[in-house]
């Protein structure tokens, strides 16, 4: 940094990382952080992030308004060209019946990516709950909770979901349900974490000898510095999500046919091993869907 | 300390094996170091004689960290050196990674800011040690590790075995940095660079790593280029001085003529900052406080306390962090509390504001008790008794705009309206100095100087009529630091805040407080004002740490 003057305010900003102890800086002199900052993330945007935006803004445009992407009606299909291989007219081909297995991914995305954000928001805010409660209490309470979430965590994932969608019902949005349940203990225990470092960190004492209460230190320090992370997790967890709930609907556990979620696709399509591509179509786009967020929350993880 | 008697003839000394044709052990020149695409270092030159000293001098962000870590190869990604640094007239920069990975550690040696962070946590010493021994000639591991045990004796350290055997965290930082400084001239490296070696360590501490960089110095005739902010180090220490400031040289020659007689602006403003080499600099602001303490302005006392006891632990662990502590300080003056890590100076402060509750004994502020069993009690004694902390890297919250920082203290009391709540933060953004334009910055876009302003004018705001400063300049250059003791000092005068400073820096109280309290070991062993403490010390610690003040007039 340059300590050309010392009079009013004279210090300039420290340059950015890594050349902490090194001149630079003369370009963020004086000019307000908002142009500049957004400047420095486009330039460090790499294509293959680029590319994860674009495959997550297509996956959402199609979950929003799948009409818009295919004519054809996923349910009902022309029985005379069953099983049609990818052309420039199915781009997916057909499956048994003749319907279109790109209008039958497109259309089931919907229900894909709300019961996989169904999922998270259940983790999230149960998660975030409990660990915010375990952490900023602490004592007793966090031995209790944070022993919970020991537990929950010991138990996997997948095995938990499938355990509470039995009981709820054999339904996509009790898939959601329970893929939500198990990640619970991920964020919670992410939260927690968080939470005690934020909570022992010198401005949030600072906050208090300012006169501020536990709850404004709370919501106004601890939450804020906390949630960074969790936010990243979650983005992380929306891929996981996707994943599982492919995953309960394989085995059967979401909507039955004529319903068109990317897993159960993959399971019809399999009965069909003279038809790769129905199983290939639908698997390629959850890959690349779940690839996509996850590079995305990695770049959320390195920028600031 | 120091048994240097301890040294064997096991290992020899570096000067022997060196051609007597190089007159310099490093000879830097033109040097320019660039990252990216930002130049950070201009043409730099400098020489070190063999067996001499030569200290590097600047402020944060001058480069000269970046110069050591060009030297000895461990620029981070991006950056990029040019010039020619002959070291035994080699040029270490154009060698390839191959063929100097042999100097590195084994002829130039390196010794780290940051002893805490500078050795792995789940290793032992011994073990760390033996790395380091491994780059000696040695054939039998029996004979590194009496290498090693006898260099650890050599720095100072009284049990080498039992420090062999420790982990790091089982040491303090005084003995962590002995390690380093052990492991680094194992080798007998002919030049060591020691970058900052004392600025995380008490004053008393660093007088003594400074002494056993000298007496390792004469013992093995190495070379040291010594990295520091403060000149009257420099000064003290080394033979020559280079004057750094954004990558460039402004001064640099023999101690004594650059010590004596700057040339350069920057080296002047350099020295006039140093608080030990200039005690009386703000004596007209500092007098009025001075009026305040006694005579026909006299004031009574803001702060009291009395038998302040406070014990944490129980039984045998039991630890008295404070021991019938009482002091008092009279409105608009400054009191220091003095002392190492350790001494209770920080807990004190702590009961102080009431963030904890002392066993016994009474602080009274303005005429109120601090601990009340009635938060809003406390809380209201807080309005007008404000803390303002060491680090102002940790006491701002990173995701706050500095107009909201400043602003919390008012919207927490629900001081006026919001308009008059805007302009009390500009006002006092104002009065610290800073431009308003900062206002809407993130601290991350701050200096250091910059952040610990905020920090004030955050304490500031609340109109409060005692700050509590827990050594605010310790984590900023001595030329901020200046700053900062001036900018203090001015509101004292203007307001008649009543301060009470925390520090180890006997230099720096000298220049500000009116009167101080040394604490050791939880207790008040000397108290005072300033002037008769500093001018007949009674205690032999007090002398002890008026003594470690690096005054620069040793050479």
């Amino acid at each position: 940094m340059t300590l050309t003057s010392i009079s009013a305010g004279g210090e300039a900003a420290p340059p950015p990382a890594p050349a902490t102890d090194a001149g630079g800086g003369p370009q963020r002199r004086g000019t307000r952080l908002g142009p500049s900052r957004a400047r420095g993330i486009l330039a460090r945007l790499r294509p293959s992030v680029l590319l994860s935006f674009g495959v997550v803004a297509v996956v959402l445009a199609w979950s929003v308004a799948p009409s818009l992407f295919t004519s054809y009606d996923p349910a009902v299909g022309v029985t005379a060209d069953f099983f049609q291989p990818p052309s420039a007219t199915h781009w997916f081909g057909t499956d048994h019946l003749g319907r279109d297995v790109y209008a039958r991914v497109v259309h089931g995305t919907a229900s894909s990516v709300t019961s996989a954000l169904v999922a998270v928001a259940i983790g999230l805010l149960v998660g975030g709950f409990v660990g915010l409660v375990a952490g900023f209490l602490g004592g007793l309470v966090d031995v209790v909770l944070a022993r919970f979430i020991d537990v929950l965590l010991a138990i996997p994932s997948f095995l938990l979901a499938v355990v509470v969608v039995s009981a709820l019902g054999f339904e996509t949005i009790n898939a959601a349900i329970a893929t939500g349940v198990s990640a619970v203990a991920v964020f919670a225990r992410v939260m927690r974490a968080e939470v005690l470092r934020t909570r022992s960190s010198v401005f949030v004492e600072a906050a208090a000898v300012l006169g501020a209460n536990r709850w404004q230190v709370l919501t106004r320090h601890v939450l804020p510095n906390a949630s960074r992370s969790v936010l990243q997790l979650a983005v992380l967890q929306f891929g996981l999500s996707i994943l599982v709930i492919a995953g309960l609907a394989f085995l059967g556990y979401g909507d039955p046919p004529p319903a068109s979620d990317w897993g159960l696709l993959i399971s019809v399509g399999k009965d069909y091993p003279l038809a790769p591509w129905l199983v290939y179509a639908p698997a390629i786009v959850t890959v690349a869907t779940v690839l996509s967020v996850n590079r995305i929350s990695r770049w959320l993880r390195t920028t600031d | 300390m120091a048994p240097h008697d301890r040294l064997t003839t096991l290992l020899d000394k570096p000067t022997a094996a060196t051609p007597p044709d190089v007159p310099s052990v490093l000879a830097v020149d033109g040097l320019t170091i660039a990252y990216g695409g930002t130049q950070v270092v201009h043409g730099v030159d400098l020489a070190v004689g063999r067996g001499q000293s030569l200290a590097l001098i600047g402020e944060s962000g001058s480069g000269k960290s970046t110069i050591a870590r060009a030297l000895l190869r461990l620029l981070p990604d991006g950056g990029r050196a040019q010039g020619r640094a002959l070291f035994e007239g080699v040029d270490v920069l154009a060698l390839p990674e191959r063929r100097f990975r042999p100097l590195r550690g084994r002829s130039i040696g390196f010794v780290p800011q940051d002893p805490g962070a500078s050795l792995n946590p789940v290793r032992t010493i011994g073990a760390q040690g033996l790395e380091a021994a491994a780059l000696l000639d040695l054939d039998s591991k029996a004979e590194r590790r009496e290498a090693v045990l006898e260099t650890l004796a050599q720095v100072g350290l009284d049990e080498p075995r039992r420090v062999a055997a420790s982990y790091p965290h089982e040491l303090s930082g005084g003995m962590l940095q002995r390690v380093l400084i052990g492991l680094a001239v194992l080798p007998r490296p002919a030049l060591l660079v020691a970058d900052e070696p004392t600025s995380a360590l008490d004053v008393t501490i660093q007088k003594r790593i400074l002494d056993l960089l000298s007496d390792l110095q004469a013992d093995l005739g190495n070379s040291l280029l010594l990295i520091t902010h403060d000149l009257a180090i420099a000064a003290e220490r080394a033979d020559s001085l280079v004057v750094l400031k954004d990558g460039t040289v402004h001064e640099s020659g023999a101690t004594s003529e650059v010590f004596a007689a700057p040339s350069s602006a920057y080296a002047r403003r350099l020295h006039a900052d140093v608080p030990s080499l200039n005690p009386d600099r703000y004596a007209d602001l500092r007098d009025v406080g001075e009026r305040r303490r006694h005579g026909v302005d006299a004031t009574p006392a803001r702060i009291e306390v009395a038998g302040l006891t406070k014990t944490f632990g129980r039984g045998d662990d039991a630890l008295v962090a404070v021991d019938d502590v009482s002091f008092s300080v009279p409105a608009g003056t400054t009191h220091a509390l003095v002392g190492e890590s350790g001494s209770g100076k920080t807990t004190t402060i702590r009961l102080l504001v009431g963030l904890e509750t002392p066993d016994s004994g009474s602080v009274e502020v303005a005429g109120a008790a601090v601990h009340q069993h009635d938060r809003a009690e406390l809380r209201e004694a807080r309005r007008h008794l404000q803390l303002v902390y060491q680090n102002p890297f940790t006491s701002l919250d990173p995701l706050w705009k500095v107009e909201r920082l400043v602003r919390e203290p008012l919207d927490r009391y629900g001081v006026g309206s919001r308009a008059e709540r805007r302009d009390r933060v500009r006002e006092a953004v104002a009065s610290v100095g800073l431009s308003e334009e900062l206002l809407t910055r993130r601290p991350a876009a701050l200096s250091g100087g910059q952040r610990q302003r905020v920090a004030i004018a955050r304490a500031l705001v609340l109109q409060p009529d005692v700050l509590v400063l827990d050594e605010p300049t310790s984590a900023l250059d001595v030329s901020v630091q200046a700053d900062i003791v001036q900018l203090l000092l001015r509101l004292q005068a203007e307001r008649g805040l009543t301060y009470l400073f925390v520090s180890h820096d006997l230099a720096l109280v000298r220049q500000l407080t009116h009167t101080v309290s040394v604490m050791r070991h939880g207790k008040v062993v000397e108290s005072g004002p300033v002037a008769e403490v500093f001018a007949a010390p009674e205690h032999d610690y007090t002398r002890t740490l008026l003594a470690s003040v690096p005054r620069g007039a040793e050479r």
